[in-house]
Order: structure tokens, then C-alpha cells, then sequence
């Protein structure tokens, strides 16, 4: 993309080697920018680069790029309407031992509050790759959510992004499962299980969180029998809270909302930490069940 | 005078505002758009233009002025100054207003993005300039000394920083509140070129400003020593009038006091 667009630019706060950006530092390297340990210059540089005609990709742990330079983000970004990426990596509980200090489970409830910003979580290498594509051409302030923990690959090579577009990975009536980042493969895991129950479970990926599919929700909401989200993020303010005040608004449906439940993780690996918070397949499959029997 | 004038009389009729900033800004902003920037109000968006960021943005009265001065605003839109629904906000906002190139009004933020903006020109071999006009007070926010780093850090002797010192904030003297001596020494360390000026003194802070940059492969800071209130004796170096809005009496006194000043 680089190659073919020379406004592209690339931010970094000392994140030169977790961001893998080395390859385009040696190739790019007057369009390369790393200023230390420092969100909120980071940010507003990019909102500078932006003024001078650049497109600038901010890169960094979105634990940090989030929280430390929100106020730049709010005002140098969302109110100003620049065309800046924010690719926040490590995001979730990626860094798992290393603690809450840098876990990023707060940043797509915070991002989704500022008007004019974008968010985009996908699920898969290939998904990201088509959502980086996009980035290239669209106008306006964007946040990328990047997660580390490894999945595999759910979706063709080439594809598309659209945005504001769930894609339907899987056709069903008794529940709908909503998902997205590394969650994704977890919930059509449990579709597979549910089926083994007969119960059938439409999954959709749901990597653009805002803007969100709106028409795909109240489909849900309309004609299954009620939505369970997940995501690797707290249960306040993300994915959940975005289709709950879809649903609750439209056509109110019981739902379930999946995440890390408003405390601050204990030690442990990221994937011990998405088992301690039932954030597996086992935990989507158990929590449709009990919604089922519910109602 | 004419900012000076024009800016309390917006202040005046919106009952909000901070006049006292706007007084000992306004013969740098005088300086800036008079004599140095390069801009036009028939093409705002001109990728070549120089970028001012009026990062002091609560002072934003004497900016709009200034830009009406410019050709970038008229007489009718000073009148609409906060008023409902007007472009003119309180704090400048670059969607609404030509000639506005940042968003400003949290402070700290305005020099951050100057350095972006000094990157982008060195990175497309422009000449194009980038000033950026601080308040002493608003220079207590880290992120200015985070931008100061890497200003020099990426060598941006196309970036010139102008501090308002005109050393009193919104409570109270910024020396009782944080104390921010030795100011030109600081920006020394973090590896600037400084140079004092009375910032009141319009003829030479355009000298100052013509002679950036000071040094090459090294950002430029213009430690302007100003008056808070400048030019209206009951204004000058009171605190108050950090966001006093001037009465129908002071307003006239204020006026006629600058005139007076003008013969």
C-alpha cells in the first residue's frame, strides 16, 4: 500500500519491532516517525501529519495509544475529522501475565463514543489484511483493533471489507451469535456444538462495530430466538453494549453479553484469562443454552 | 489596535471570552499575519500555505480578528461570535473556519501538531512553514515538552514555537501557581534556538520572526515578553481579566484608551 500511495505514513511510540514495522522502516524511512515513549505527542503529530496531506497509521499497544492520548484522539482526530489510522495492537488481554496495566479491554467502549471515529476489530489475518485495503480510501479517523492471540484463518484470501457490514458465517433460526476479533472462531466453534443439540445458531462476525449492521441486528432480534455476544473486551460498552441499544430500541430480544465482567484480570496467560472469563466456545455454547431456557 | 478593538467588542456582545490573552497576543498576531505568513483567503486549502496554530485556542477572539484582518472572515461574521449556531465558537474549530488549522482549546495540543505538520513539509521537501503561538500558562501541559523532544529530535528548523509570556494564567501569576523559570533556558536543554523579544513590540517580533530559523537543523523558539491586557491600562497585568467580560462602561473606556494610544 505504501508502495502505491507515498501520503502513507507510519507513527510509533518506540513500538518499531511489536508493531513489525521494521520491514517499512528500512524501506520507508523518511516516512517513518517514532516518538518515544509518548502517546499524546504521537497522536497529535499524526493529526499534524494529516493537516500537511499525509495518511498517517499510528501504531502502538492500544492499551497506551488509547488511553494516554484519549483527549488527542477526542479533539485532534474525532472532532478535527482527520484522516488518521489508529491501529491498536496487542489489544484485549493479548499481553496476558504482563497485567491489566496493558490490557486494552476498555478501548472500543471509549473509541465508540467519539463522533466521527470508525472501528473496525476483524477476526483473521486475512480479514485484517482486507481491512488495512480499505483503510487506504477512507475518509476520516478510524481505530483498528489487532488482537496477537493466534486464530486461524476463517475467510478467503482476497476478500473484500465492506464496512458497516456483519457478514453471516453461518445460517441459523434458534440464536444468533455475535462475534468479533479472536471470538469470532470461538463462537462458530460453538455453533458446531449447539448443532450437536440440535440447536441451529446463526453466527455473524461483526468486525465493524461502528458503523454498525443495524439491518443484520433486528434481523436477529426479529427471527432468532435471541443474541449472544462476545468479544475480548469488558461486557460495558463494546460489541454488547453497541447491539443492545440496537435491540432494546427496535425490537427488544433477550440477550447475552460475553466479556471480561468488569474487574480487572487476574496473573495469567492470555488464553488462561479467556477460559477464566468463560470467553471460549464452551462458555458461547453454555450461555445460548441457558438463554434458550430462559425464555 | 484594530484586534485589539475588535476582539473585546466580540467578547463584549457574546459575554463570554478572554481578553486578556487576546491583548498580549494580539501584536504577534499582527506580526504573523501581516508580514509573515503565507496564506490567502481565496485559497485556504493550498497545499503550500504556511500553518499557524493558534494553540492558545481560549483566545480565539483575537485569532478571528486577526483572520478578518487577513481577508479570512468578515465585519458580519465577528458580530456572530458565539453566537448560536456560529461557525464562530468559543475555541476555533478548523471544519467551520477557513483559514482555522487546528482545533484547538484543550491546550498542549497545539504543538504536537505543529511537528506533525513541520513533518509532513520536511518529508515532501516543502518549503512551507509552521508556527505555532503558545500561552506561558498552557505550557504546564506535558505534551508540549513531548513535542519539544521530538521537534529537535527530527531536527525542524521549519517549525517556529511563539510563547505568550505574558505570565498570568486563570487563577492567579503563573510564578505563584507553577513556576516556570528559567522559560528560555528549558527550551534550551530540550535542544531549541530561543530568542527573547517584547511580544508587545510588534515591529520586533516581525524581525524576530524573519530571522527564523535561528539556527539550521534546529526549531526555533521566540520567547515573547508581553502584558497581559496590553494597551488598556485598568486590563494590564490583572489576572481578572484572564475572562472578564468588559462592561458597556470599561468597553468604551477600553476603546477610547486604545485610540488614544494609536496618536
Amino acid at each position: 500500500m505504501a508502495l502505491a500511495d507515498e501520503r502513507i505514513v507510519a507513527v510509533v511510540n518506540d513500538s518499531v519491532g511489536s508493531a513489525k514495522l521494521k520491514g517499512f522502516q528500512s524501506k520507508f524511512p523518511q516516512r517513518f516517525i517514532n516518538v518515544g515513549i509518548a502517546e499524546q505527542n504521537m497522536v497529535g503529530v499524526s493529526a499534524g501529519l494529516a493537516n500537511g496531506g499525509k495518511i498517517p497509521y499510528v501504531c502502538g499497544a492500544a492499551c497506551f495509544l488509547t488511553a494516554r492520548a484519549m483527549e488527542q484522539i477526542k479533539i485532534d482526530l474525532g472532532y478535527s475529522n482527520h484522516n488518521v489510522r489508529l491501529v491498536g495492537i496487542s489489544s484485549g488481554m493479548a499481553y496476558g501475565e504482563l497485567g491489566p496495566t496493558h490490557q486494552s479491554i476498555e478501548d472500543v467502549g471509549w473509541m465508540r463514543i467519539i463522533p466521527n471515529m470508525t472501528i473496525i476489530v476483524p477476526a483473521d489475518a486475512i480479514e485484517t489484511e482486507a481491512v488495512m485495503e480499505y483503510s487506504g480510501i477512507h475518509k476520516g479517523p478510524m481505530f483498528l483493533r489487532m488482537s496477537r492471540i493466534p486464530v486461524p484463518d476463517l475467510f478467503e484470501a482476497g476478500m473484500k471489507f465492506e464496512l458497516g457490514k456483519a457478514i453471516r458465517l453461518r445460517e441459523g433460526s434458534d440464536i444468533t451469535l455475535m462475534a468479533n476479533g479472536v471470538m469470532v472462531c470461538r463462537a462458530l466453534q460453538a455453533a458446531e456444538e449447539l448443532q450437536k443439540a440440535g440447536i441451529s445458531a446463526r453466527v455473524l462476525n461483526m468486525s465493524s462495530v461502528k458503523p454498525i449492521d443495524r439491518e443484520a441486528i433486528i434481523d436477529a432480534a426479529r427471527n432468532t430466538g435471541g443474541i449472544v455476544t462476545a468479544e475480548e473486551h469488558s461486557i460495558y460498552g463494546g460489541l454488547g453494549g453497541a447491539v443492545a441499544e440496537i435491540v432494546t430500541q427496535t425490537h427488544p430480544a433477550k440477550m447475552r453479553i460475553l466479556g471480561v465482567p468488569g474487574v480487572f484480570a487476574p496473573t495469567g496467560s492470555a488464553e488462561f484469562l479467556l477460559e477464566h472469563f468463560g470467553l471460549t466456545a464452551e462458555g458461547i455454547r453454555s450461555a445460548a443454552v441457558e438463554l434458550l431456557k430462559s425464555r | 489596535m484594530r484586534t485589539r478593538i475588535r476582539s473585546l467588542q466580540m467578547v463584549h456582545r457574546a459575554k463570554l471570552g478572554h481578553p486578556g490573552g487576546d491583548f498580549s497576543s494580539a501584536d504577534i498576531l499582527t506580526a504573523l499575519y501581516g508580514a509573515i505568513l503565507h496564506v490567502d483567503p481565496s485559497n485556504p486549502c493550498d497545499p503550500e500555505r504556511d500553518r499557524f496554530i493558534m494553540s492558545k485556542g481560549h483566545c480565539s477572539s483575537s485569532l478571528y480578528a486577526a483572520l478578518a484582518g487577513a481577508g479570512f472572515l468578515s465585519d458580519a461574521d465577528l458580530d456572530t461570535y458565539m453566537a448560536p449556531l456560529s461557525k464562530l465558537n468559543g475555541h476555533p474549530d478548523r471544519n467551520k473556519v477557513a483559514g482555522v488549522e487546528a482545533n484547538t482549546g484543550p491546550l498542549g495540543h497545539g504543538l504536537p501538531i505543529g511537528v506533525g505538520c513541520a513533518l509532513a513539509a520536511k518529508m515532501s521537501g516543502a518549503s512551507w512553514r509552521t508556527y505555532v503561538l503558545v500561552g506561558d500558562g498552557e505550557l504546564q501541559e506535558g505534551s508540549n515538552w513531548e513535542a519539544g523532544m521530538c521537534a529537535s529530535q527530527y531536527k525542524l528548523d521549519n517549525l517556529v514555537l511563539i510563547i505568550d509570556r505574558n505570565r498570568i494564567q486563570q487563577g492567579d501569576f503563573t510564578e505563584n501557581t507553577i513556576n516556570m523559570e528559567p522559560m528560555a533556558e528549558r527550551w534550551r536543554s530540550f535542544g531549541w534556538d530561543v530568542r527573547e523579544v517584547d511580544g508587545n513590540n510588534m515591529h520586533a517580533v516581525v524581525e524576530c520572526l524573519r530571522a527564523a530559523p535561528f539556527t539550521p537543523n534546529v526549531p526555533s523558539c521566540i520567547l515573547a515578553h508581553t502584558i497581559k491586557g496590553k494597551g488598556v491600562s485598568f486590563m494590564e497585568n490583572r489576572p481578572s481579566w484572564h475572562h472578564h467580560v468588559p462592561t458597556d462602561d470599561e468597553l468604551q473606556k477600553a476603546i477610547a484608551e486604545l485610540e488614544r494610544g494609536q496618536r
